[in-house]
């Protein structure tokens, strides 16, 4: 035991020596969360619509007058050519554009249909997505106000319809901060457990340090234990320094426990040293070690259902993600934070973690020698 | 205490296929004994010590260390020995105070219990204790690495080709440190690819590619050296050597310091060296008897190896 604390002590004075190291580790994720919540917003604010308006008539400028109203649009010009509409998405001045043809409202009036033509640039899929979404949904929204206006005028009564409302339970303002922030918790964390771990292992085999200590009678499992608990100990603070700031900065709902949220990352963090002490274990070189960990890395994080919805995958890369331990801690911060979720309701995630954790240190202990 | 400090019986270790780092080597060293294992480099010196610092398995032979087999009781020897690997391998980025302390400590001790073995070297370091040792010199760094070999009092110190890169007057220290030492009761196992180092030690043991070619005191190793011996340069010194080899009465001749070391077959007049020479278009010739030293010895056991083998 005494000697596990010595081989902590040492660690600590090591890391805390570092000029880089310290900065790094307390400051960079402070700064990655304020920058990374911001920018990983799917939203789509400012989208740059350009009016092609060949009726000029009221129910067109009515049209135009909704879409001037909504704040996600944002009217950069206005022509009868869909030629110079057209022009001016190619020079990037436009997102898309709204063609009204001529004789839209009389269509309307007489046929009791007109059409009109949204032109998107799809370039960034998901943003065209989105604006289209928008804009058909302005579009709706025009359209039953007209039938409403004009089917009153015409003394009948109004159609029926089905009308579709919602609300969003545990995020009521749909902000993606709050969904966010909680996933770029992890990431830190992650980053930290897995690089920070695994290079301080291989550091010690790079430059010949482990010949030294193989030859005391320093006990494998003292020697693991000693150097993964500094790292432990450091991502747990972060994630206590990185939900700080964002209940500070972001306001993030802190609904459930907090206890839970720590009491797995604890887990977690014994499944992510394990996994960097695995690679330690097989590499030669600190780069070697850096390589290989960022593959595992980058496939950890893409599939993490923290960009992307798991849900939208297909069935064999939802089947990948099932030993993805990364998945498992976004899913549990987002439903014990926002949602409030209590120790039953993830304790199918616990159960996984707890095995994998046993599996992968299991495993790296014994892939780890100190005699050839 | 009967047992011997080290003892090896016939221990081989190939890596991979082909390249048979040691090959059925057998030697022992006493308690309290200086022992020097000379050879180039290559010659399988840190494998030999690697194994006995249990950092490496023979594949087939007996080895112990202070009565302790290396693959039973490794724990053991762990816990008893000092070793110093070739490459320095302490934490740079650690203190040489700091350095020490931590090794002290996860042996169970502190620089205070043992501190009269270290005291002669580390004095030398105590106005440098502050510093990292990444940043001192490299006779400092190998007398750091020596305190912390040394810190748990070991029973038996691996020291592996520990002057290697150092100064001439830290290797001389060193080696001064190492007597010390083994006034002490520690029995001391030391690799070195010099020649001269080897008449500091007790007896020493001549290896080139995995096999010992003599262990023995090194008076007796250069007494056994019996052959006629002189020292020859010219002007032209390439060409000598290549001229000497031809000579009807030459044993051998290799390049020795600023001379070349002529052993005969047998014993000629030098006269008669002098005016094959002066026939081949040799000029300022000179021949002086020469006393013959570890480094003739080792040459002319490699050429009877070669011998054999061929």
């Amino acid at each position: 035991m005494r000697t596990i604390l010595f081989i902590v002590r040492k660690e600590f004075l090591q890391i805390f020596r570092h000029k880089v190291m310290l900065p790094l580790i307390f400051l960079m994720p402070i700064i990655q969360l304020v920058i990374l919540a911001h920018a990983a917003d799917f939203e789509v604010k400012n989208i740059n619509l350009y009016i092609v308006d060949n009726d000029m008539s009221q129910a067109s400028q009515q049209l135009i007058g909704k879409f001037r109203a909504c704040r996600n649009f944002n009217i950069v010009g206005h022509s009868f050519s869909s030629r110079v509409a057209y022009d001016e998405i190619q020079r990037g001045n436009a997102d898309l554009f709204l063609e009204i043809p001529p004789h839209f409202q009389r269509d309307l009036l007489r046929k009791n249909k007109g059409s009109l033509q949204l032109s998107i640039n799809a370039i960034n899929g998901v943003q065209a997505g989105l604006a289209n979404a928008y804009a058909n949904a302005i579009i709706q929204d025009f359209n039953s106000q007209i039938r409403m206006e004009w089917a009153s005028l015409a003394a009948r009564p109004a159609l029926p319809g089905l009308s579709v409302t919602f609300s969003n339970w545990f995020n009521p303002e749909m902000n993606y901060k709050t969904f966010m922030v909680p996933g770029i918790l992890v990431l830190l964390v992650t980053l930290i457990g897995m690089f920070l771990s695994g290079m301080n292992i291989v550091k010690e085999k790079e430059i010949g340090t482990i010949e030294q200590i193989n030859v005391t009678p320093i006990r494998k499992y003292q020697f693991i234990i000693g150097k993964l608990l500094p790292f432990w100990i450091i991502a747990l603070v972060e994630l206590s320094i990185g939900l700080f700031v964002g209940w500070l900065i972001f306001d993030i709902p802190v609904v459930g426990s907090l206890w839970l949220v720590f009491g797995f990352a604890a887990i977690y963090l014994l499944v992510v040293l394990g996994l960097g002490l695995l690679v330690s274990t097989i590499t030669e070189t600190q780069q070697q070690a850096m390589f290989i960990s960022w593959f595992f890395l980058i496939i950890f994080i893409l599939m993490s259902g923290l960009f992307t919805p798991i849900e939208s995958m297909p069935p064999w890369a939802q089947s990948i993600t099932r030993f993805n331990p990364v998945a498992y801690f976004v899913e549990v911060m987002r439903m014990v934070l926002l949602k409030g979720s209590n120790l039953m309701d993830i304790r199918h995630h616990v159960i996984v973690m707890l095995t994998a954790a046993l599996a992968v240190n299991v495993l790296a202990v014994m892939n780890y020698r100190k005699t050839n | 205490m009967s047992t011997n400090a080290i003892k090896v019986e016939s221990a081989s270790k190939r890596y991979g296929k082909g390249v048979v780092a040691l090959d059925k080597v057998s030697f022992e060293v006493g308690q309290g004994e200086l022992f020097g294992l000379i050879g180039p480099d290559g010659a399988g010196k840190t494998t030999l010590i690697r194994i006995l610092a249990t950092l490496l398995l023979a594949d087939e032979g007996y080895a112990e260390v202070n009565g302790w087999e290396v693959r039973k009781d490794y724990r053991k020897i762990r816990r008893h020995i000092g070793y110093m690997p070739g490459r320095f391998s302490l934490y740079q980025d650690l203190s040489v105070e700091e350095n020490l302390h931590f090794f002290a400590t996860i042996f169970g001790t502190s620089i205070e219990e043992n501190y009269d073995l270290i005291r002669d070297i580390y004095v030398q370091l105590e106005p440098f204790r502050k510093r990292k040792a990444g940043k001192l010199s490299g006779g400092m760094k190998q007398k750091l690495a020596l305190s912390c070999a040394l810190i748990h009092k070991p029973a038996v110190l691996l020291l592996d080709e520990p002057t290697t890169g150092v100064d001439a007057v830290s290797r001389q220290e060193f080696w001064e440190m190492l007597r010390k030492l083994k006034e002490k009761g520690i029995a001391i196992l030391v690799s070195t690819p010099y020649m001269d180092e080897a008449s500091l030690c007790e007896r020493v043991a001549l290896i080139q590619k995995g096999h010992i070619l003599s262990i023995d005191e090194p008076k007796k190793i250069v007494s056994a050296f019996d052959k006629p011996l002189f020292a020859v340069r010219t002007n032209d010194m390439y060409r000598l050597i290549q001229d000497l080899r031809a000579f009807e009465s030459t044993h051998s001749a290799f390049p020795f310091g600023e001379n070349v070391h002529l052993a005969l077959k047998n014993p000629i007049w030098p006269e008669a060296i002098q005016a094959y020479l002066a026939g081949k278009g040799h000029t300022d010739i000179e021949i002086h008897p020469a006393q013959a030293t570890i480094e003739d010895a080792f040459m002319e056991l490699m050429g009877q190896e070669e011998e054999v083998n061929q």
